[in-house]
């Protein structure tokens, strides 16, 4: 058994199974939010969602995101760069945290 | 399982009857011969197939719009249908008797030649100007990575080289009268973007990076059926992209569809109610087949379309023709 099945992200809908008044205000905000054009296009929104799913290593959301951005019209070149934005934050998150480092190293006397 | 994908079911769900409306357009698949051989492609064309409509048939096929005003429009395709012996004739034949005549072009034909024979094709842009032909191409995405997954490699640099002879004819221009214009289907098992969007990036990149320009951006669907529903079994994908157009199914891209405003002519002159059913060998009229040679416009029209499980393909989203989306 594994614990992440694609056809799982299909049963999603079903979390309102249990106080489903709150399910339906954030199914209603997640269309809202990422289903249409806005001040953004559902393309670069789908890319936003994309990076992130990588991010924070959703499977769900990788798959659901990579099929949004291609039915989205992007291209392998374009979902890469999002990916690399999202790999090239990460990376800034943790060696920023160098400067706490040195932080402690001064405090230190090292 | 077929019976998983009841099209006519779902019809009947959404109380949609869909009988023919028109016969406006003679959609005539002239081969099965292509340079080409893509993995999407729902003829299974190649260099290698041998299928050509004869003479005769493309006679009869020109008397039936001779005869019949209410068919406007000739619509070649194939294969590529320029590699049958009679298409120039054909076109100049059907240009005479007043028809609009639309060519599925493929562009590299143009600068590949005939497969078998050898035969250059580089007289073809000239010749579609000077006869008026409507000329729709695929081409698959505005990136040659996309476009050389599914068409082939080197397809994209040919088709770029083609167009930027299309355009030197005057096609794409804007008053010029020569139209051409843009197929997009998915590289793979997903639905298209949307037309408008995908117009607008397919004109912006393709002008600012080669300087080329055509008129509309068609997008479709592609068919689960042959050489796509061979890539999607190998790829365990058959059934989810199956669920996937059927849970896109949408009643007012149903209302659209095309069969009920065409009509497909095979090679041989069998009568079909689309290029999909044609492939699939379902012949309007069953044991007692339909052709060019006993057609008959009334009866046609009052017959039952034929439906299965790919008509999905042209329901999902915003629908899909040979004219794009329809909804």
């Amino acid at each position: 058994m594994n614990y992440y099945e694609s056809k799982d992200l299909g049963k999603f809908a079903g979390i309102g199974k249990f106080k489903p008044e709150l399910a339906e205000k954030f199914f209603d905000y997640y269309a809202a939010a990422t289903g249409k054009d806005g001040a953004l296009t559902k393309r670069e929104k789908a890319l936003i969602g994309l990076a992130l799913a990588h991010a924070k290593q959703c499977p769900y959301c990788i798959d659901q995101y990579t099929t949004q951005c291609l039915e989205n019209g992007s291209n392998p070149d374009e979902m890469t760069e999002a990916l690399h934005v999202a790999g090239a934050l990460e990376a800034g998150m943790t060696l920023v945290h160098g400067v706490q480092m040195h932080n402690v190293m001064e405090r230190t006397g090292a | 399982m077929a019976s998983d994908y009841d099209f006519q079911a779902v019809l009947d769900k959404y109380h949609l009857d869909l009988q023919p409306l028109s016969i406006e357009t003679l959609q005539v698949n002239v081969t099965k011969l292509c340079n080409q051989a893509c993995h999407h492609c729902h003829v299974d064309a190649s260099p290698r197939r041998t299928e050509q409509m004869d003479k005769a048939t493309v006679e009869k096929c020109l008397e039936i719009l001779e005869q019949n005003p209410a068919i406007q429009k000739l619509d070649l395709t194939g294969g590529a249908p320029e590699l049958n012996p009679y298409f120039d004739y054909f076109v100049k034949e059907a240009r005479k008797r007043g028809k609009y005549v639309m060519v599925r072009h493929n562009l590299t034909v143009t600068l590949d030649g005939n497969p078998q024979t050898g035969e250059s094709k580089e007289y073809l842009p000239e010749f579609f100007a000077e006869n008026q032909v409507e000329v729709i191409s695929s081409l698959p995405y505005f990136q040659e990575y996309f476009t050389d997954k599914q068409r082939g490699k080197g397809v994209f640099q040919k088709s770029l080289e083609s167009i930027g002879r299309l355009n030197r004819m005057g096609y794409g221009v804007e008053g010029s009268g020569l139209i051409l214009n843009l197929v997009y289907n998915p590289v793979g098992a997903f639905l298209p973007a949307p037309q408008a969007d995908l117009e607008r990036q397919f004109k912006q990149e393709l002008k600012a990076k080669y300087g080329l320009v055509f008129n509309r951006l068609y997008t479709l669907t592609n068919m689960p059926i042959h050489r796509f529903k061979t890539q999607l079994q190998q790829l365990h994908g058959y059934g989810d992209y199956m669920e996937k157009l059927v849970n896109a199914f949408n009643p007012a891209a149903a209302q659209g569809v095309m069969c009920r405003s065409l009509l497909s002519v095979g090679w041989d002159g069998r009568l079909y109610d689309c290029d999909f059913n044609q492939m699939l060998e379902m012949g309007i009229g069953g044991r007692g087949p339909w052709t060019v040679f006993n057609f008959n416009f009334q009866k046609l029209m009052a017959r039952r379309i034929l439906f299965a499980s790919h008509c999905f393909g042209c329901t999902a989203g915003a629908g899909s023709s040979c004219g794009g989306a329809t909804a």
